[in-house]
């Protein structure tokens, strides 16, 4: 090895201290990033190949009952791959041991073999065998939920009949990644779960020989989803459809992929952004971490070696140190990857997991480690390179200083010596402080916003649990029904308040834009179910016209005083002109309010109610679920707990856990800046420091000066780092906004103060390591050389 | 001398300003002076006279603001920095007050960062003989005295059998006594070698070893002599 090699090794054995340090920071940021992006990209790819081998269905439609005839004019529609009929009901069941309502929708099956489109995956036991029709297929999720096993029974009242069923197969299914009750936001698998039967079981209890009630296909290549639903609308309509629709309307795939481009956004910008701030530390503390070394710069140069050499030395030797980390974080982060996807494949029920992670992850991590440390090696080489060696050899000539702003004011008789240094440091090297305070304010940042999401789901819970929806439990009917029915629900037990509610489904249109949806009609100021401003107040019901969620009024671009087209799909489906009145506030889904009657006028079947809201007495809770159970009018019972608990689960949890990690490593990052800063300080002025001491300063009276230095940058970044938070915060909820979900940017001071005490927490902990090393500060040694 | 020899160096009207901010300070005033093959020359000055401004133009650590430095007929004050760095690393060997020795690096080491890069240098444990510290070659600076850290410094600087050896104040951080053993070496280094050494200082008892003494005052020669008679590095006491 050439001397100068070994002297490099020799060297960064001797930084090895701080070279942790800085590699810890590299680590943290590589890892995060390459954790995130590949969580991300393989959670993508693994989505996408399920999709693929299991053939989910491009389009879908539910109708009435359609003759098993119509299938081939369905299959030869233009743009029609592949169609898969079949039947679908939603049931109630019931499970031993479990005394809530549960629903579950049944779909059929072919008795040999696989469906040709939504395939099922079978985890455990088998698919159902021809004439058996009692064996029934569960969703993994449900069946885990109610902890049912292969040859476990369980009761299902189909057509009114009570059945007994027997689990032969656990399956997952690319079409139920979700299993959400229809007309629910989110999925509840206590509550509603998916069955598989035999085709011909399930269409002899509904009477379907020789036909059904719901379509998927795929589309050929090339061919447009629009054209062909326009298509197969036509050729549906007549027999009771409610509109052909496409994946993205399908609720489970449009749950996911929301989920997933979410996780996509916060995968990619934000461990990019702790990144950038682990390279741009690496810079700093290279181009210091060289400065130091004029002298040894000096004397090469004055042995002969070019000007190339120097640089390359030192270029090798940030190399060293950057792809280390970067490697290193790669490693880690490859392994923390896989690790968290097999979080979520156990979360989101994939059957299998395709773990990837794609060059450009890690060539950007690299570049940014690489080229940050570059970057700071030769602006700092250069800078030692352009002296003239005999100048660089010399001692660097004492820093001009000059009286502070405070002391120019004349408030020098405030200030003792030590404090006036750490001013005046400060107004001279006040690039460097800069650097330093964004690099900690920047660690804030990502704190505040980590945290930022947990007060985001509490605001949200709050305003959407709290004053919008009050009631207890939801009740749908199966059919809309008289107004007596609400008189019923008054009566039965431990109901304390029983509220109405008129819905049907729609398409709502604007021009070419249109959305399919339900408007519900409540009474004029309801008590239960409020529709609230954007001011969180509680709207009046006005006696005509809608009342849009402010999304949906964007995404049909119509404003208050304009009109839409409401065609209506319950029973005879026709069109008519309804004006806007008003906006609604509302974070989680869309919705379309106008008032009971107005409803009930524009579905044209008379005073009507489609369901009900309901406040009861938690003592009686029991005995109202049983009553309410065994009414076969009612379709569905839906707890207000239940649907927090459910949004909570799948909206929430998969961001929280991801602005944790963030969090955490915004932590660490926070010390790597604060202490690797002060660490540098310490080498850099060592000599002075230590003079000091010779002159009789105290140990602490030097710590006040480098550390009071530091304190002071860290009080200021902290509040930059609030401002930089709040903004990285209403970028993060513009950008993760969706049709479904909106988020207001509601900052807590609980938040501010968390994020403060941590980064705090991370400056007190360099300053004690710092502390150590300025108590075993060498006097004599310091001052012996030079002069 | 005589002028008959051949001259290594030779300087006109040499001038240097520093610029220290509000300040200019002149350190030299326009030298004019030429050194001879193998000969051995003592700088005397007080501090602040310009002898090492002297010395760091003559070895291409610095550049004159105007006059002109020859090197065997070459101009260095026209030189790029480029060039100065290959005179550097072909021809000057360096002897600084405080060694400058590379922390890291065993003494060793130290002399391997001039042969690596040398055209056809001594081997390292050679230069480490000459200066009798063979025995100390795997000790690191932190390890070795002062006057041990100088012997060092010295065989780096000759390992690349340099043409001239600029040595400023040697034996400046070192007591007497090991002052004396630093300048045996440098001594024996000039006689064996034959290598043309300029040696600093502001102790006029060292200008007693050398062959001629130049005395610098306020960046200007004041006075040159010639030593008829030599005496040994041993033979001086101060």
């Amino acid at each position: 090895m050439k001397a100068i090699d070994t002297k490099m090794v020799r060297d960064l054995k001797h930084m090895r201290g701080q070279i942790i340090a800085i590699a810890f920071v590299i680590v943290a940021g590589v890892s995060v990033y390459v954790t995130m992006a590949s969580v991300s990209d393989t959670l993508q790819t693994t989505l996408q190949s399920y999709y693929a081998d299991y053939r989910f269905a491009d389009g879908f439609a539910s109708l009435r009952r359609a003759p098993q005839g119509l299938a081939e004019r369905l299959q030869e529609v233009p743009g029609v791959n592949q169609v898969q009929t079949r039947v679908s009901a939603v049931v109630n069941l019931e499970i031993a041991g479990f005394d809530q309502p549960v629903s579950g929708q049944i779909v059929s099956i072919p008795e040999a073999g696989q469906p040709v489109l939504n395939r099922l995956f079978i985890r455990e036991g088998r698919l159902v065998r021809h004439g058996r029709e009692d064996e029934v297929v569960l969703n993994e999720v449900f069946a885990e939920t109610h902890g049912l096993r292969l040859g476990d029974t369980l009761t299902a009242i189909i057509s009114g009949r009570r059945r007994t069923l027997t689990v032969v197969g656990i399956a997952l299914s690319p079409e139920f990644l979700y299993q959400v009750q229809p007309g629910m936001l989110f999925p509840d698998p206590e509550r509603f779960g998916v069955l598989w039967m035999g085709h011909s079981a399930l269409a002899a209890a509904y009477g379907m020989q020789g036909a059904f009630n719901d379509v998927s296909f795929t589309l050929a290549p090339g061919a447009r989803l629009q054209a062909v639903i326009e298509r197969l609308d036509l050729l549906l309509a007549p027999y009771g459809s409610q509109g052909a629709y496409g994946r993205q309307d399908q609720i489970s795939h449009n749950l996911i992929s929301e989920e997933l481009n979410q996780l996509e956004i916060m995968a990619f910008m934000l461990p990019l952004i702790v990144l950038a701030v682990a390279a741009f530390l690496l810079n700093i503390v290279v181009r210091r971490q060289i400065s130091l070394q004029r002298e040894q710069i000096a004397v090469l140069k004055a042995f002969g070696y070019r000007d190339l050499a120097v640089a390359l030395h030192y270029v090798k030797m940030v190399l060293v140190i950057a792809l280390a980390g970067a490697a290193l974080g790669t490693g880690l982060g490859v392994w923390m990857g896989r690790a968290m996807a097999e979080l979520y494949l156990e979360f989101f029920h994939f059957p299998f997991l395709v773990y990837r992670l794609d060059w450009p992850v890690v060539l950007t991590a690299a570049a940014l480690t690489g080229g940050a440390s570059l970057t700071g090696a030769v602006l700092a080489a250069q800078r030692a390179l352009r002296l003239p060696p005999a100048e660089a050899m010399r001692p660097a000539p004492p820093a001009t200083y000059r009286p502070t702003i405070f002391e120019r004011l004349g408030l020098q008789r405030l200030l003792d010596q030590p404090t006036r240094i750490i001013l005046r440091n400060l107004e001279r090297q006040w690039i460097k402080a800069s650097l330093t305070v964004v690099g900690i304010a920047s660690a804030c940042a990502i704190l505040v916003m980590g945290l930022f999401w947990g007060d985001v789901f509490e605001h949200i819970i709050q305003v959407q649990y709290g004053l919008a929806q009050r009631q207890d439990y939801t009740v749908t009917f199966a059919e809309p029904t008289s107004l007596s029915a609400i008189h019923e629900l008054r009566s039965l037990p431990g109901v304390l308040y029983a509220e109405p509610l008129r819905s049907f489904p729609v398409r709502l249109k604007n021009g070419h834009r249109s959305y399919h949806t339900v408007i519900e009609g409540f009474p004029p100021d309801p008590y239960l179910r409020r529709v609230i401003d954007a001011d969180l107040q509680p709207l009046s019901i006005p006696a005509e016209g809608l009342l849009l969620t402010q999304n949906l009024a964007d995404i049909l671009e119509v404003r208050p005083g304009e009109q839409l087209t409401v065609e209506v799909m319950e029973g005879r489906r026709y069109e008519r002109r309804v004006p806007i009145v008003g906006l609604a506030e509302q974070f989680l889904g869309v919705g379309a309010y106008m008032s009971m009657e107005a409803a009930n006028r524009l579905a044209g079947q008379g005073a009507a109610v489609s369901g009900a809201f309901l406040l009861i007495d938690e003592r009686h809770e029991a005995e109202l679920m049983r009553a309410l159970q065994n009414r076969p009018a009612v379709a569905s019972i839906v707890s207000r707990d239940r649907a927090i608990a459910a949004y909570m689960d799948t909206a929430a949890e998969t961001l929280l856990v991801f602005t944790f990690i963030l969090s955490l490593f915004a932590g660490v990052v926070a010390l790597g800046v604060v202490y690797n800063s002060v660490r540098i300080s310490l080498s850099e002025r060592d000599r002075e420091l230590a003079s000091m001491r010779v002159l009789g300063f105290t140990r602490g009276e030097i710590a006040y000066i480098l550390l009071g230095e530091m304190a002071v940058l860290v009080l200021v970044a902290i509040p930059l780092g609030f401002g930089m938070g709040a903004v990285l915060s209403a970028v993060s909820a513009e950008s993760l906004q969706t049709e479904m979900f909106h988020f207001p940017v509601i900052l807590r001071g609980g938040t501010f103060a968390l994020a403060a005490t941590v980064v705090l927490i991370a400056a007190l902990l360099s300053a004690l390591l710092v502390r150590r090393r300025l108590n075993r500060l060498d006097l004599v040694g310091v001052l012996k050389t030079r002069e | 001398m005589t002028d008959g020899s051949e001259a290594v160096f030779e300087t006109r009207g040499l001038t240097k300003i520093y610029d220290m901010g509000e300040v200019q300070v002149h350190a030299l005033r326009g030298i004019d002076l030429k050194l001879y093959r193998s000969e051995l020359v003592v700088l005397l000055g007080a501090s602040g006279s310009g002898k090492s401004t002297l010395v760091n133009i003559l070895g291409g650590l610095d550049t004159a603001t105007a006059g002109h430095v020859f090197y065997r007929g070459t101009d260095l004050t026209r030189a790029a920095d480029r060039e100065l760095t290959e005179y550097r690393r072909n021809y000057v060997g360096f002897v600084f007050q405080f060694y400058n020795l590379i922390p890291s690096l065993t003494a060793l080491e130290n002399v391997a960062i001039v042969t690596d890069i040398a055209k056809s240098p001594m081997k390292p444990m050679e230069a480490l003989e000459l200066v009798q510290l063979a025995d100390r070659a795997d000790h690191f600076p932190s390890q070795l005295s002062g006057g041990q850290q100088q012997r060092v410094a010295i065989a780096r600087a000759i390992a690349k059998r340099p043409a001239v050896l600029l040595c400023d104040e040697p034996t400046g951080a070192l007591d007497s006594k090991t002052g004396v053993v630093v300048l045996e070496a440098l001594e024996r280094v000039n006689r064996e070698l034959g290598t043309t050494t300029v040696i600093i200082t502001h102790n006029v008892v060292q200008g007693e070893m050398a062959e001629r003494v130049i005395h610098l005052k306020d960046g200007q020669i004041t006075e040159t002599h010639h030593n008829e008679h030599k005496k040994k590095p041993g033979e001086l006491t101060w």
